[in-house]
């Protein structure tokens, strides 16, 4: 029992403090469940990135319903889920009824005004944290600047990315000896 | 009744069939709710983007709920928040059953290893794309640095850093929002 609040703890915190969505959650899901708790492996973590730009939905979702599932199964997934909505849950059944003054509230805008850079600040570390995990060889860097290349030159989707990267993996990994 | 399953299977549409999670999700939104639909006015859409951008936790979740409260209150932003998050909840669920058996297989692990090679690059990309919309100036600067160098070196809680960071808005920049 104690592990499933532990869970719905932990994503209660990553739904509270992401602000921005999508990337901007991934820092505090890495410092909760990375490195706080070491629920999963960093690697694991890339694993449920990628995972997540090939599935629908957002994710934090994502990301919630796996690694509750990894640690606790089905319970363990329905935990993280409603933690990571709970804040929100919460904030906007508050805010709807005063949907125009928040828009208009310069302190909300300044603690924005404050927060973005931090925000980006924190996915630049998360970048790093993950570049020393991934690029350990000289063929994940060939790997990393294809994709590079291929995103700056065409607007790619996301899941097509993915599909490459995969496809590069095997060729590279298992067809080319060096 | 009737307009709360079909706004249930509306939403459900909208879980499935945004990949990327965020942002990729709005056109499919406006489409559905307010050119189709007619649930909510174009206006009111915008507000609700501009509310749950500026909210903690995913996007989407935010506006579904705040979508499903003008459409039909309380029991209207639960049913629009569970049709957002069923499908990805499901979706991941499935795969990380049998994730966890062939995680090990041989090629399943080459293509994991390219695929880590490309999500520091996705990362990466959604930085520059998300800086874009920072003003170039020498305070938004310091803070991503000593946002990194906080979170790297000193091993700040990302949560603290935001914490921070909002309040450093507040009470130096509310001015300049204004």
């Amino acid at each position: 029992m104690s592990i499933l609040i532990e869970i719905f703890i932990s994503f209660f915190k990553i739904g509270a403090f992401s602000f921005g969505g999508g990337y901007a959650m991934l820092p505090v899901i890495q410092r909760e469940i990375v490195e706080n708790h070491k629920w999963i492996t960093s690697k694991q973590f890339i694993d449920i990135i990628g995972i997540s730009q090939m599935t629908p939905g957002p994710i934090a979702i994502n990301s919630a319903t796996f690694v509750g599932f990894k640690v606790s199964g089905i319970l363990g997934s329905m935990a993280a889920t409603l933690g990571v909505i709970s804040f929100s849950f919460i904030l906007v059944s508050i805010a709807n009824h005063y949907i125009l003054k928040f828009k208009e509230s310069s302190i909300m805008k300044a603690a924005l005004a404050g927060m973005r850079p931090a925000m980006i600040g924190l996915i630049i570390s998360v970048f790093l944290s993950l570049g020393r995990e991934s690029y350990k060889d000289i063929k994940s860097i060939v790997i990393g600047i294809i994709i590079l290349g291929l995103l700056l030159t065409n607007k790619l989707h996301p899941i097509l990315v993915i599909m490459i990267s995969g496809v590069l993996g095997i060729i590279f990994y298992s067809l080319i000896p060096i | 009744m009737k307009i709360l399953l079909n706004m249930f299977w509306t939403f459900f549409k909208i879980g499935s069939f945004t990949f990327g999670g965020g942002y990729a999700m709005i056109p499919l939104i406006e489409t559905e709710v307010v050119a189709k639909k007619k649930w909510i006015s174009k206006e009111d859409f915008l507000d609700i983007i501009v509310i749950s951008q500026t909210f903690p936790g995913a996007f989407v979740v935010n506006s579904s709920m705040f979508i499903g409260y003008r459409i039909g209150g309380l029991l209207g932003a639960i049913i629009g928040l569970l049709g957002v998050i069923l499908p990805s909840f499901f979706i991941i669920l499935c795969i990380a059953v049998f994730f966890i058996k062939f995680r090990d297989y041989h090629y399943v692990n080459l293509i994991f290893e390219g695929i880590s090679a490309a999500v520091p690059v996705l990362i990466l990309i959604a930085v520059v794309s998300l800086s874009k919309s920072l003003k170039k100036s020498y305070v938004n600067l310091i803070i991503i640095l000593v946002s990194i160098a906080s979170i790297l070196f000193l091993k700040v809680h990302p949560v603290i850093i935001i914490l921070l960071s909002g309040l450093y808005g507040v009470i130096f920049l509310r001015k300049k929002v204004k």
